[in-house]
């Protein structure tokens, strides 16, 4: 764990603006329900883990913060204002995201990955493209160097020209994050960022979060690896069956005993706690 | 072919020669075959070409003439004769084994062919015998050659060695860099050749001389390839992409000054009109992945639209726009009608849209069909058509006489092939820039993976519709040359399927055959599937067949198309699916495990 910002009790600075705040979200798949009444705040410059089993519908809810999903119920707000239900705008707005099972661009060189990140924050349309005028020169320009620059910053850079699918899977993991950072969010949602990662590149992963909050954008990151997630967050929101079990810092998360039996399961009787080996 | 399968460490070719003697076994044939071409080949000057004469070769002689050449030159390239290694900076018998097998394949079906055409095999003389056997002789001499690489395990059946042979090694780094005018002068040969070899092949006779110098062709540019011939060019052009584009674009524009009559500058006009169309195709299927099966229609709404304005006297319009304003008003129009017809039907996906596409390609046709006055408004006049578009007259500049420029004769079609060109340099331009740019990375990003290039905050219909509708008025530039060059425009030409090339499944198949996303490949393709069929009009009735069954052989043998792209995506088919929790990623522990690297790992590498 040799991160290189303190994570010990970082005491964000007290926002006035939430910088994400769902309130009451639900989402119903005609009889199920996946999500019931959650309500999450994330403020600038904070690292918010969501954990719970499998199932709980932690990745439903991602999907109903990005607008790939409407909930059913519930509003979704970013820096105060509601957020469209469109996914390409919530992206405009400041949302970025990864996914669970990597979806790159796998036939896209990892630069083209990194510039179709750049387009909400480009504007040139097909007749600039056509003419190639002074302004699109200028900001393909501008994307470029913006795009290496974020290639430098994920350690991609020697692999620009190569294609995303030819990546190790460590990389394309990386190259996702690269692509979200693209956009300028103010907020990453991160899915499962080191599903798969042997414990070095899980290491790296953590310094790359870090390192994104330090550059002033917060992450809200779902995660299965517990020692990731709580070395990593600032505060833990826990998802059992669609609903927010608890919330606080990774230490009182970690002593609740119903996130123990929510991961474990109880057995017969109230006697959780049961020291097999719950030493993170 | 028996005890082949010693495991030695020299590999050794398919017919057990010793190297040597394999390698001067093939340059000994390839020299006598390039002589027997100077002899005669039959008495009679009955069979197409006239291969009567003695130490003057033509017709299927010279196409005989040109691929011992080339297997003469590729097979001493191997043999390591300075001055000639850089022929073969790749494979060395693979190449040399294609050329062989193209000149055997040439000279067997030219002996066949007048043994059958003039009935019986006395009607060969000498000569033809005298290539064929030289011929064979190459042959057998290149399949003795050792192959390029030896691979492990040793090939052992039949099949694999015949993989193994015709399979080149890695390039080799080039020993020396050219001097930069010599890279110059290089592109431009290669062109020079490429517009030979076109020029050739489109004035050779239909039928049995084409079949054979098509038979050469499609053996000489696998061997090409396999030497690594032509991945240098391309590295060439990449280098020097303004000489390569002036280079091609002069190539192009020399061809109808090669002429004389005007029956091949009408192919060659109908083959860029053709290219055109599928080059805007190839914004909507290779770019955004849109497949779309009733392009035709907008080449359609062009040739309509500029013909209703052509100042035809049978335009119920009764205009006559000048020629500027009709290639807007035929552009415009096919915007127009591409927006109407995707705003409706783009928030559907993949084999969806086809289907849609299809039934508005073939409402387009019946509607022009019934707009004949009776059963519609009279505009169209129905299944008649359009007759008498007049010719274009631009400054003065009659498209229906001839001219001579600079002395050298151009004909009629040849204006027309003139302006084409210009049209379609203009397409290749819209077609670079634009795939080069926010937006053509926007489509490429919708095409590999819609929900994250939307979650990635692309609007995706909006730029769907863009394609759809910048396909669309590309088409209709075409159209409106189209309008003029067939002088009538009938709904009958605008079919979904059809014996006459533009049509949409030809379009689609010279895109797909071509490589989608390119541009040089649905000019390949196009040039091709237009070709083909006028040359080999004598087959009628088998043409569609034929076609069908080389389209499928095509596909199977190269799906990739003849020049692939290097994002290549082999099915319109979405990988779509909201990005649902993955119910194949086992429970991890509270306690730190990590988690299990199979589960995400497999599915998400079986995706790609």
């Amino acid at each position: 764990m040799t991160t290189p910002t303190p994570t010990t009790n970082p005491t964000p600075p007290p926002a006035t603006h939430p910088l994400l705040q769902a309130t009451d979200v639900t989402m119903r798949f005609g009889g199920l329900t996946a999500v019931q009444g959650v309500d999450l705040t994330v403020h600038t410059g904070e690292i918010v883990g969501l954990i719970g089993p499998n199932g709980a519908g932690k990745t439903t809810f991602f999907n109903c913060l990005t607008g790939l999903y409407t909930p059913t119920e519930g509003t979704v707000a970013y820096r105060g204002t509601r957020l469209s239900r469109k996914p390409h705008l919530v992206t405009q707005a400041g949302i970025a995201r990864t996914f669970q099972n990597i979806r790159l661009f796998a036939n896209m060189t990892v630069l083209e990955n990194v510039l179709v990140g750049r387009h909400t924050r480009t504007k040139e349309g097909l007749w600039s493209a056509l003419l190639r005028t002074p302004a699109f020169t200028r900001a393909e320009h501008h994307s470029t160097q913006r795009a290496l620059e974020l290639l430098d910053f994920t350690g991609l850079a020697p692999k620009s020209d190569h294609l995303a699918r030819n990546l190790p899977y460590g990389e394309q993991r990386k190259l996702e994050i690269a692509r979200a950072l693209a956009s300028e969010p103010g907020l990453l949602l991160l899915d499962e960022p080191t599903a798969g990662m042997n414990p070095q590149e899980t290491r790296a992963t953590q310094d790359l979060v870090h390192a994104i909050r330090d550059h002033g954008t917060a992450v809200l990151v779902i995660e299965h690896d517990m020692r990731f997630i709580f070395s990593l967050c600032d505060r833990i929101a826990v998802l059992v069956q669609g609903r927010k079990l608890t919330e606080g810092t990774p230490r009182t998360v970690q002593a609740d005993d119903r996130v123990i039996a929510a991961y474990l399961g109880t057995t017969d009787d109230t006697t959780p706690g049961d020291p097999t080996g719950d030493t993170p | 072919m028996i005890a082949m399968t010693t495991t030695t460490a020299q590999p050794k070719g398919l017919l057990p020669l010793p190297a040597r003697t394999a390698h001067l076994t093939t340059i000994t044939g390839a020299l006598a075959t390039a002589a027997a071409t100077g002899l005669a080949w039959t008495w009679t000057s009955d069979f197409p070409g006239d291969l009567t004469y003695y130490g003057s070769p033509a017709g299927l002689q010279l196409v005989t003439l040109t691929g011992a050449l080339l297997t003469l030159l590729l097979a001493a390239s191997a043999h390591g004769l300075p001055g000639l290694r850089w022929l073969t900076p790749a494979g060395r018998t693979a190449p040399t084994l294609l050329a062989a097998l193209g000149t055997f394949a040439t000279t067997a079906f030219t002996l066949t062919a007048i043994a059958i055409q003039l009935g019986g095999l006395v009607n060969l003389e000498p000569g033809g015998y005298l290539a064929g056997a030289t011929a064979l002789l190459t042959l057998i001499g290149a399949l003795g050659l050792p192959p390029d690489h030896s691979t492990d395990p040793t090939p052992t059946t039949p099949r694999q060695r015949l993989t193994a042979a015709l399979t080149a090694g890695p390039p080799r780094p080039a020993t020396r860099q050219l001097p930069t005018w010599a890279e110059h002068l290089t592109i431009a040969a290669a062109f020079a050749a490429a517009l030979l070899a076109f020029t050739y092949g489109i004035d050779t006779d239909d039928g049995a001389p084409f079949i054979g110098y098509l038979l050469l062709v499609a053996l000489a540019v696998p061997a090409l390839h396999r030497a690594g011939l032509l991945a240098r060019l391309t590295a060439l052009t990449h280098r020097h992409r303004g000489t390569a584009l002036a280079a091609a674009f002069l190539a192009a524009t020399a061809f109808p000054f090669t002429q004389d009559t005007d029956q091949y500058t009408l192919i060659g006009a109908n083959i860029l009109i053709f290219a055109t169309v599928a080059l805007g195709l190839n914004v909507v299927v290779g770019l955004a992945g849109l497949l779309d099966l009733g392009y035709v229609a907008f080449l359609g709404v062009g040739a309509y639209a500029a013909a209703l304005v052509s100042g035809s006297p049978e335009s119920a319009l009764g205009l006559h726009f000048p020629f500027w304003a009709a290639l807007l008003t035929g552009a415009a129009a096919s915007l127009a009608f591409g927006v109407l017809i995707g705003a409706p039907t783009l928030r559907l996906r993949g084999d969806y849209l086809a289907i849609v596409t299809l039934g508005f390609g073939e409402i387009f046709r019946i509607a022009m069909l019934n707009l004949n006055g009776t059963t519609g408004p009279d505009i169209t006049n129905g299944a008649m058509g359009i007759p008498n578009i007049p010719n274009l007259e631009i400054l003065g500049f009659n498209f229906g006489e001839p001219h001579h420029i600079l002395g050298i004769p151009l004909a009629p079609y040849g204006n027309y092939y003139l302006l084409m060109i210009l049209v379609t340099a203009l397409v290749v331009l819209v077609f670079r820039r634009a795939a080069a740019s926010r937006i053509g990375r926007a489509w490429i990003a919708i095409r590999e993976d819609e929900t994250a290039a939307v979650a990635m905050g692309i609007n995706s219909f909006r730029l769907r519709l863009l394609a759809f509708a910048l396909g669309a008025a590309l088409a209709g530039l075409a159209g409106t040359v189209h309008a003029h060059v067939v002088t009538t425009a009938t709904p009958e030409q605008f079919q979904f399927a059809g014996p006459q090339p533009p049509n949409s499944a030809f379009l689609l198949a010279a895109v797909i055959l071509g490589g989608m996303g390119t541009l040089s490949g649905p000019l390949v393709g196009a040039a091709l599937l237009f070709l083909i069929p006028a040359k080999l009009d004598f087959l009628q009735d088998y043409q569609l067949l034929l076609f069908g069954i080389a389209l499928v052989l095509l596909m199977r043998l190269r799906p990739e198309g003849l020049i692939p792209d290097r994002r290549k995506r082999l099915e319109f088919h979405d990988t779509d699916r909201p990005d649902t929790p993955d119910p194949g990623n086992p429970p991890t522990g509270l306690n730190g495990n990590p988690t299990d690297p199979t589960g995400p790992l497999g599915t998400a590498q079986a995706k790609g």
